[in-house]
């Protein structure tokens, strides 16, 4: 049984696809946030599916490696981090249905006429990637990142910066019931502070021998 | 059957309409706002690797590094920000959250 290459990209673009959409609608109405996170875990996986069979595999593994072994591990601490009133939260989910229904379909409205009039049954001059670029996808595009965009890459690197000290100076706090290490005061201790020598009697070995004899 | 961009622009399409629907279900959950930005940024991105492929210019995957980044702080941030609240306030209801009288 052999398959025509785009019936297997077909096939795989509708699985992963509807996985993803299944997954997105899960997020938004998951009763638990934990259940949320995880099916936004599942959505990240299939958007990178779907990536891998347009080529973008560096992206498609960065998606991976970056949400779901990054953010979303984040995201998921906090959730079990905070003691949630998940019913006080839901209490008004019913109210909201009718608001959020006018605006997704405003948004689908928006977004159909935009592509039905520019996309669908018109045939986009689709050009193919060039072959050199499309053998090393990860080649082509670390030329990219670091010849044309090495501006916005260090940019990005410089956003990083700051978002990791925004997030640990957010986050640290000294609290006072909290034991740590002064090092200062430990390498800079002197003997003379806290050892006091006593001069004892020569009696005290004789002292203990009673002591024994009355156990 | 031939997979086209367009497929990709409605997958899209109807990825960021479930978030923006998503957003306005969640308005009281914090946690599940900030989930909803990152599926439309997922859906953002899908667009610029979809027109990356069929327009075959590599550019739109940078693009998708970039904003990978970006999202990455912005959680990094966002959650950083929601957990000193949390320890302030006790609760991450939007609702409660009108200490600036706004």
């Amino acid at each position: 049984m052999t398959f025509d290459p785009s019936t297997l990209f077909a096939v795989f673009f509708y699985g992963f696809a509807g996985l993803l959409i299944i997954s997105a609608v899960r997020v938004i109405t998951a009763r638990n946030p934990v259940h949320a996170a995880l099916f936004l875990v599942l959505s990240f996986f299939c958007a990178s599916g779907l990536w891998m069979l347009l080529k973008a595999e560096f992206l498609s593994l960065a998606l991976i490696l970056v949400y779901v072994g990054a953010v979303m591990v984040l995201f998921l601490f906090v959730v079990m981090m905070l003691d949630l009133d998940i019913e006080h939260l839901r209490r008004d989910f019913k109210k909201f249905l009718p608001v959020a229904i006018l605006m997704g379909s405003v948004i689908v409205l928006e977004l159909s006429i935009v592509i039905i009039r520019s996309f669908i049954g018109t045939n986009a001059p689709v050009q193919p990637m060039p072959e050199e670029l499309a053998a090393n996808n990860t080649l082509a595009l670390g030329r990219l990142i670091f010849v044309d965009y090495v501006y916005g890459f260090e940019v990005a690197g410089v956003i990083l910066l700051v978002a990791i000290i925004a997030a640990v100076a957010l986050t640290l706090r000294n609290r006072k019931d909290s034991k740590s290490q002064n090092v200062h005061e430990q390498v800079n201790v002197v003997a003379a502070d806290r050892m006091r020598i006593v001069k004892m009697g020569s009696d005290m070995a004789a002292k203990q021998d009673t002591r024994a004899e009355k156990k | 059957m031939n997979i086209t961009l367009a497929h990709y622009l409605v997958l899209g399409a109807i990825l960021f309409a479930t978030s923006v629907i998503g957003i306005f279900l969640n308005r009281k959950n914090i946690i599940v706002l900030l989930m909803a930005i990152e599926l439309m940024l997922l859906a953002v991105n899908m667009n610029f690797i979809a027109f990356s492929h069929y327009l075959g210019d590599m550019a739109g995957q940078v693009f998708v590094f970039f904003i990978l980044t970006v999202a990455a702080a912005e959680a990094a941030i966002g959650l950083a920000i929601l957990v000193v609240l949390f320890r302030k306030v006790d609760t991450i209801n939007a609702d409660d959250l009108d200490h600036l009288k706004g």
